[in-house]
């Protein structure tokens, strides 16, 4: 009832959906950085939304199956799963996929988009602090011994054989072509900046640096400009909120923020566009959109219903054979 | 600031899953209480799609799901409760902390000393002379920050932070005193440290105290240090007061 991890990728963490009942403590909420795609690759696999699942940027692991049979589900990137077991093949993307003992798994480089989930049917036997099993890694906290996994870790699962059914594949994967302005709700101190530099943040391109973890990412583009001062007597932060240091330069701040901080906050990304900033990849372009909390709040149930839908429309996936038809969708070119 | 202003409030808007009620914009322990009164109310409440509140020094910020319900329905739920009277109460603990002063577990203390002209003893002395209030949580996974100090310790940061400041420092600065509870950079001035994990992730409950928890230092000397860091560990070592 385990997976050995053979090769463990770049900081991959088990998350979930965090610990939103523990900010009082100073506890970040941490969790996954893009939860709508978390909840589709459990949905995949029939679990609860809100199951741990694998949270993988940029290089993916390389697993061992050893219990007697597992199923799985990879979200996010487009590049196929390998698979080696005497022979390579090759699984989708975005279905759930059964293995077998002995069988392993290659994740491989994921960096098409920003974060790529894995669930597994059944989810981790790890233990719970706080209610989650969402990694923490500044505070050795959750997932696998508080830390991103490593070669030779053996992580335990609750079942020891996948569930005797077809697979499922998602038929449209929207969340990966969402390219409009990031919507933003302006304040908790949008009076602390200059009303011109309010108007340049809407109007202007801000690109996504190197700089940006679970924690927040960095942005560069036009300055923006205090107009009290840069330090704040601490509030509370939420996800998705924009603070702007004494640099000028805007920070968007994700799933492992402190949960109280001294800078100002020009602005606050909408619920539903969160899962949007961890697919963000450095370099990429973004512009923001002013909107009301009615309108993040009608957005938002419409994303839900988005959501609930295509989990509803998830199609029988076929027994993957047909290797032609992938290299015909150049999905594997540089294989076969 | 006298009793209706400290009242007064302001709503902000933190995105469409917080909201922030301001009660000042300044370090002002009343200002503080006030806040957590209104948190303890608002938790009483137990108000669907609340999902937690952070009380700091100067605002509430309430979390919620709005899935469950809306910024206006939520406001209109708390307004009513901003006025109401309640005493602040009830699971409030009552810790005493021992805390090593020693040079080598305090490294500023002696800049300290020089900078307000206070000898060490005296700030070891004025240090451990009150009962603290835990006047919110920050920063850190179980850091707390405690206050108001005696006004010798109204003194700014550093000038150059600390890359890293070890766990269980004890720092001080604008009469508030804090526990470092992991390895961070940080600019209070180092007055100590304790041998008690404020945070320990392998503890059931990881985090020891809250807001509103009350708090006093006592000194030890390095010479007890590890022994007392020992007992902790075997959970022989009382840090609550009996009321």
């Amino acid at each position: 009832m385990a997976v050995k991890i053979i090769d463990p990728g770049f900081n991959v963490t088990v998350q979930d959906f965090g610990r939103p009942k523990f900010q009082h403590l100073g506890v970040p909420v941490s969790g996954a950085i893009s939860p709508t795609l978390l909840r589709l690759a459990n949905a995949l696999v029939s679990n609860a939304e809100y199951e741990a699942g694998l949270e993988i940027r940029l290089m993916g692991p390389t697993f061992e199956v050893l219990c007697d049979s597992l199923r799985i589900a990879v979200v996010g990137t487009s590049t196929p799963v390998e698979i080696i077991d005497g022979d390579i093949t090759f699984q989708p993307a975005n279905q759930s996929i059964k293995l077998k003992k002995g069988q392993i798994v290659k994740i491989g480089n994921v960096s098409d988009t920003g974060t790529t989930y894995l669930a597994i049917e059944g989810g981790f036997d790890l233990p719970k602090i706080y209610d989650s099993m969402s990694t923490y890694v500044r505070a050795g906290i959750g997932g696998y011994k508080g830390r991103a996994l490593l070669a030779g870790d053996v992580v335990s699962l609750r079942t020891h054989s996948a569930a005797d059914h077809g697979e499922l594949k998602l038929n449209d994967t929207w969340f990966l072509d969402e390219n409009g302005p990031l919507r933003v709700i302006l304040g908790p101190q949008d009076d602390y900046f200059l009303s011109s530099s309010v108007e340049t943040f809407f109007a202007s391109k801000y690109s996504v640096t190197t700089e940006a973890d679970r924690m927040g990412i960095r942005l560069d583009g036009p300055k923006l400009q205090h107009s009290k001062g840069y330090n704040i007597v601490s509030d509370g932060i939420v996800t998705g909120a924009i603070q702007v240091p004494g640099t000028g330069q805007p920070i968007m701040l994700l799933a492992d923020h402190q949960t109280t901080g001294g800078y100002p906050k020009l602005g606050t990304v909408i619920s539903a566009d969160i899962s949007r900033l961890g697919l963000l990849c450095p370099g990429a372009e973004i512009t923001f959109q002013q909107v009301t909390v009615e309108e993040a709040e009608k957005i938002l149930v419409e994303q839900e219903l988005k959501i609930k839908t295509a989990i509803g429309n998830f199609k029988p996936a076929e027994p993957w054979l047909d290797h032609q038809a992938l290299y015909n969708e150049n999905l594997i070119s540089g294989f076969m | 600031m006298d009793t209706s202003s400290r009242n007064s409030y302001r709503f902000l808007f933190a995105g469409d899953s917080a909201l922030v009620i301001q009660f000042g914009e300044v370090v002002d322990a009343r200002i503080n209480q006030h806040v957590r009164k209104i948190a303890a109310i608002v938790k009483s409440e137990d108000i669907e799609g609340i999902v937690d509140l952070v009380p700091t020094m100067r605002s509430l910020m309430i979390h919620y799901n709005p899935l469950y319900i809306s910024q206006a329905e939520l406001k209109n739920l708390i307004t009513p409760l901003l006025g109401r009277e309640f005493t602040l109460d009830d699971d409030i603990i009552r810790w005493r902390i021992p805390v090593c002063y020693d040079n080598e577990y305090a490294p500023d203390i002696e800049d300290v000393s020089r900078s307000l002209r206070v000898s060490a003893p005296e700030i070891i002395k004025q240090h451990t002379s009150v009962e603290l209030e835990v006047f919110m949580m920050g920063f850190l996974p179980g850091f707390p920050y405690l206050g108001l100090l005696p006004e010798i310790f109204d003194l700014p940061r550093r000038v150059e932070p600390r890359v890293h400041v070890p766990p269980r420092s004890i720092s001080v600065a604008a009469r508030q005193t804090t526990i470092y509870t992991i390895d961070s950079p940080g600019g209070w001035h180092l007055i100590g440290q304790t041998p008690v994990d404020f945070y320990d992730p392998n503890r059931e409950n990881p985090v020891l105290v809250k807001a509103g928890d009350k708090v006093s230092f006592f000194a030890i000397d390095s010479k007890e240090y590890p022994a007392v860091r020992l007992a902790l560990k075997a959970d022989e070592y009382p840090l609550t007061m009996d009321c």
